[in-house]
């Protein structure tokens, strides 16, 4: 009896039931596939050859720092002006904002291609107006390229976790510093930033360990001439079957990863400020003196043409044909079409691999759906234990981000091995796939959940019990309340994920579950008009799709919240 | 409130069947034979129909990345394979194949009606299905206008005839480390100027402005000016049987094709797939079957179509618009194949510390 009284209390106090889950998860779904995949990839032949991976791995932290720098550059003036200012089209610019993610690098590409490529749009109209024969502009294959890739797909993270820790900000607190006489450069680094910092360090730790395990960009933006380490071990895994070595460079990106991580944990030390929650929206007010003014003005100008106009350029492929004077290195004709639309619906060759687009998007969706609830769950489980206990963040954390800096490629092939032919394999286990996301995914939910729940006041539930509420309807009327945004940021990112990510999964996905990126790929696999127009037609339904679901999802959370 | 508890449970149990309808998979008594398979790979649901009601068996197709990530899965699995079939491994890759010994033996009787060049190195575990030929693609219009003449050899494409401007070359080429029509490429040059000359030769073409890219997608739909992409290079390192997709894959119908290839001697490389039944399979008899099937004309007969390539059997018909567009070499460049899987990697660095430093 004495003995299962300890016993309880001791689970109890360690938060087991909290962290249990999600860790079991990450367990069966992470670590056994790593330990078993690095495991076989040295017991096959090939040559270590250690000096080949030093390459690889300063260029990977060079442009992961120089990219995350330059996100963080555009992402925090781009964050304030969302939580500060309420001004017309905001709802909508921080919707698109969002979309990049959901783009398989191969539509980036050519979505980027489509802008700004030599028959681009941007180069067409420069050679007109310029009546130049060359396109002035040179952007695809370059280290530009790379980085400009990295800003369009990442800028979202910074605007949305340090937008959304901003705007729950007591504005007081900085108005009070003015009144004070402090000028708004000291009010920021003074009163703002110290509160900011946490949510600031969290987000450029997410988008440097995107940075860091990039891969289709650089493939496919930056060219040839770059190689980072995650493109090595694809190269060695799957094209020079070299895979020790692949396993050596696995096991340096994850040796980095955890030192990334031991840096962030020693750098975000600290406590949360407790900071009563403000009503939504009380922060913003609409620009008034003429620098606010021409601040939104040009970050919504900035923000337009890195984010919006590459999508613009890649939807526009998908309704204009570019035919006649072939040859021409100058001039091209153009024309409105739907042919690409229509022929979406045409099996031509009476293929078995055609997918129908209604079929590619509702397997999209319902990954994507099972991918959100799925880590919205783990990952408020996880910030809940952590903020309970506080001792046990110091190592959850790091092993909870551990996927994110982790090979994908590496990942997958485990993925493969460890469960082929038990329960688990692919082909019985059809969640397998959210699942996988769901590793991505979880530590987003809970870098957006984590901060706002122990910056939560504990008089809050404890008023409510005062008053008479049961614990669970304190729970569901306050808390949860107060957590609607950052869940439905965290929860939005991983729906956004789960459509996008092209890596790991490209080893489970199941054949009879073709997904959009899939039916995308089919089409660009083979030369002509058609198939390209139809890989763009089909990427822009990727895009209207999702942006319908953001704006569902969004306001779902509105219509919790109560207001904005 | 109690309605927004009811939407959320609404939502969240929509989320939940729409997978788990798909878990629920019928279970039956019909044998399930799977076939692992490159990405690329196609087929008609007729032919599958075809074999299907003949065995009385359910095909399954396992895609599994392209050539090399399919063969590094099939070797990764082995001791549990995901499949009974193998398609699609090419001869680049063949002897690494074999040296994993992840094939069992099976020669189907209608190998004897194959052509010879096909039924080498063998080794009694794969049968020659297709192959396609990569070579240099053009752009039709563009060398018209130009009245400029086709480069005919290797030789002519490191002339200063075909420099093109600063940066910007006629001829974009895939990295070898990265895309198999990129590694059949090097092979050609290794095969022409032999392993002592072929990097003095890709020196000269990087003097001549020679672009590489990673991969097909890039070098075609992004850099070669007659694809919808419409880049700067008039030539690409493609398939001969590309010029044929494009029409059949116009956007507007075209009598003739805006590409072609040059398929002049020892300028392309013989890309041959072939297909093994895997070890550990439980579906020898019907695998046997399968790989019959392949060779035979119903499937051959599709081939062309769906994957742009050439059926190995003689007594396949072609269908009109793929002879009259696609073409293939008469003399492709030879290469032991024992030579490349035993070279492939130094090869590969070689050139890549010469062409991307």
């Amino acid at each position: 009896m004495r003995f299962w009284q300890e016993l309880t209390r001791s689970v109890k106090q360690s938060g087991v039931l909290l962290w249990g889950a999600p860790l079991a998860l990450l367990a069966v779904f992470f670590f056994i596939p790593m330990a078993a995949i690095l495991n076989v990839m040295f017991a096959q032949s090939g040559d270590i050859v250690f000096s080949d991976s030093l390459r690889p791995l300063g260029f990977t932290v060079f442009q992961a720092l120089l990219s995350t720098l330059l996100t963080l550059l555009l992402g925090l003036p781009a964050a304030y002006v969302f939580a500060r200012f309420d001004f017309t089209g905001k709802r909508g610019l921080r919707m698109l904002t969002m979309l990049p993610f959901v783009l398989p690098t191969v539509v980036t590409a050519v979505a980027f291609n489509a802008l700004l490529g030599p028959r681009g749009w941007v180069n067409l109209l420069m050679m007109k107006l310029t009546g130049a024969q060359a396109p002035p502009i040179n952007f695809l294959n370059t280290f530009t390229a790379i980085l400009v890739a990295h800003v369009f797909y990442n800028i979202a993270i910074i605007i949305r976790v340090v937008g959304n820790a901003w705007s729950q900000l007591d504005p007081r607190l900085e108005n009070s510093a003015r009144v004070l006489g402090a000028s708004p450069w000291r009010a920021f680094i003074e009163v703002v930033y110290p509160l900011l910092r946490r949510p600031i360090l969290s987000a450029a730790l997410l988008v440097f360990l995107f940075d860091f395990t990039s891969f289709g960009v650089i493939l496919m933006l930056g060219g040839a001439g770059f190689s980072t380490l995650e493109v090595a071990i694809y190269t060695q895994a799957l094209h020079n079957l070299n895979l020790p070595m692949a396993g050596l460079l696995s096991l340096i990106q994850l040796a980095c990863t955890v030192i990334i991580l031991l840096l962030y944990g020693w750098s975000s030390q600290g406590n949360d400020v407790p900071l009563f929650p403000r009503l939504s929206g009380e922060g913003t007010r609409k620009p008034r003196s003429a620098v606010e003014k021409g601040t939104v003005a040009l970050m919504v100008i900035i923000l337009f043409t890195l984010q919006v106009l590459p999508l613009f350029a890649l939807v526009s492929r998908s309704l204009v044909r570019l035919e006649g004077e072939r040859g021409q290195r100058g001039k091209v004709q153009s024309g409105l079409t739907m042919d690409y639309y229509r022929e979406l619906f045409v099996n031509r060759q009476q293929s078995v691999f055609y997918v129908p687009p209604s079929r590619a998007v509702i397997n999209s969706m319902s990954y994507a759906g099972i991918t959100m609830l799925l880590s919205v769950g783990a990952g408020t489980l996880l910030a809940y234990a952590m903020v309970k206990r506080p001792a046990t963040r110091r190592w959850l954390d790091p092993l909870v981000m551990l996927p994110f800096g982790a090979s994908s490629v590496t990942l997958g092939l485990g993925l493969l091995i460890a469960f082929s032919g038990s329960m688990l394999s692919r082909a019985s286990f059809p969640w397998l796939v959210p699942l996988a996301h769901s590793l991505i995914a979880i530590p987003f939910v809970l870098r957006t959940v984590q901060p706002a729940l122990s910056a939560m006041p504990k008089s809050l539930c404890q008023s409510a019990a005062v008053l008479g509420a049961s614990p669970a309807r304190a729970w569901w009327e306050v808390e949860m309340r107060l957590l609607s945004r950052p869940l439905l940021v965290g929860g939005l990112f991983a729906f956004t994920i789960s459509i996008g990510e092209f890596g790991a999964t490209t080893f489970i996905a199941r054949p009879d579950n073709p997904t959009v990126p899939v039916a995308i790929f089919r089409y660009l696999a083979q030369p002509g008009g058609l198939n390209y127009g139809q890989a763009m037609a089909m990427a822009t339904i990727l895009i209207v799709i999702c942006a319908v679901s953001i704006g569902l999802l969004e306001s779902l959370s509105r219509a919790i919240n109560g207001s904005e | 409130m109690k309605r927004r508890l009811r939407v959320c449970a609404l939502l969240s149990a929509l989320l939940l069947t729409a997978g788990c309808t798909r878990a629920a998979a019928t279970e039956t008594a019909t044998p399930v034979l799977t076939v692992m398979t490159h990405d690329s790979f196609s087929v008609s649901e007729t032919v599958v129909k075809t074999f299907e009601e003949e065995y009385g068996a359910k095909l399954v197709f396992l895609k599994s990345g392209d050539t090399g990530a399919a063969l590094n899965r099939a070797i990764l699995t082995r001791s549990h394979p995901e499949a009974d079939v193998f398609y699609g491994i090419d001869n680049t890759y063949l002897s690494r194949a074999l040296q994993e010994q992840i094939f069992v033996p099976y020669t189907p009787t209608a190998l004897a009606q194959l052509p010879g060049e096909f039924k080498s190195g063998l080794s009694g575990m794969v049968t020659p299905i297709d192959f396609g030929d990569v070579c240099i693609n053009y752009d039709k219009a563009w060398f018209i206008e130009r009245g400029l003449a086709l480069p005919a050899t290797l030789a002519d494409l490191a002339k200063p005839a075909y420099k093109g401007e600063a940066g910007n070359g006629l001829l974009v080429v895939e990295n070898p480390a990265t895309s198999s029509p990129g590694l059949a490429f090097l092979l050609v040059t290794i095969a022409e100027y032999g392993e002592t000359g072929y990097l003095d030769y890709w020196r000269s073409l990087k003097q001549n402005g020679v672009v590489v890219v990673n991969d097909w997608e890039t070098a075609y739909y992004t850099n070669f000016s007659a694809s919808s992409g419409r880049g700067l290079q008039p030539m690409v390192v493609s398939y001969a049987t590309s010029p044929a997709a494009e029409v059949i894959y116009a956007s507007e119908p075209l009598n003739e094709a805006p590409t072609a290839s040059i398929t002049t001697a020892n300028t392309c490389f013989r890309q041959i797939e072939y297909a093994g039944i895997l070890k550990g399979t439980s579906q020898l008899e019907l695998a046997q079957r399968f790989i019959d099937f392949m060779l035979s004309p119903v499937f051959q007969e599709d081939l062309p179509l769906q994957m742009f390539v050439f059926p190995v059997n003689p007594a396949a018909t072609l269908p009109d618009d793929f002879l009259q567009y696609a073409a293939f070499a008469q003399e492709p460049a030879r290469i032991d194949p024992v030579l490349i899987s035993k070279n492939r990697d130094k090869w590969v660095t070689e050139w890549t510390r010469v062409m991307l430093p």
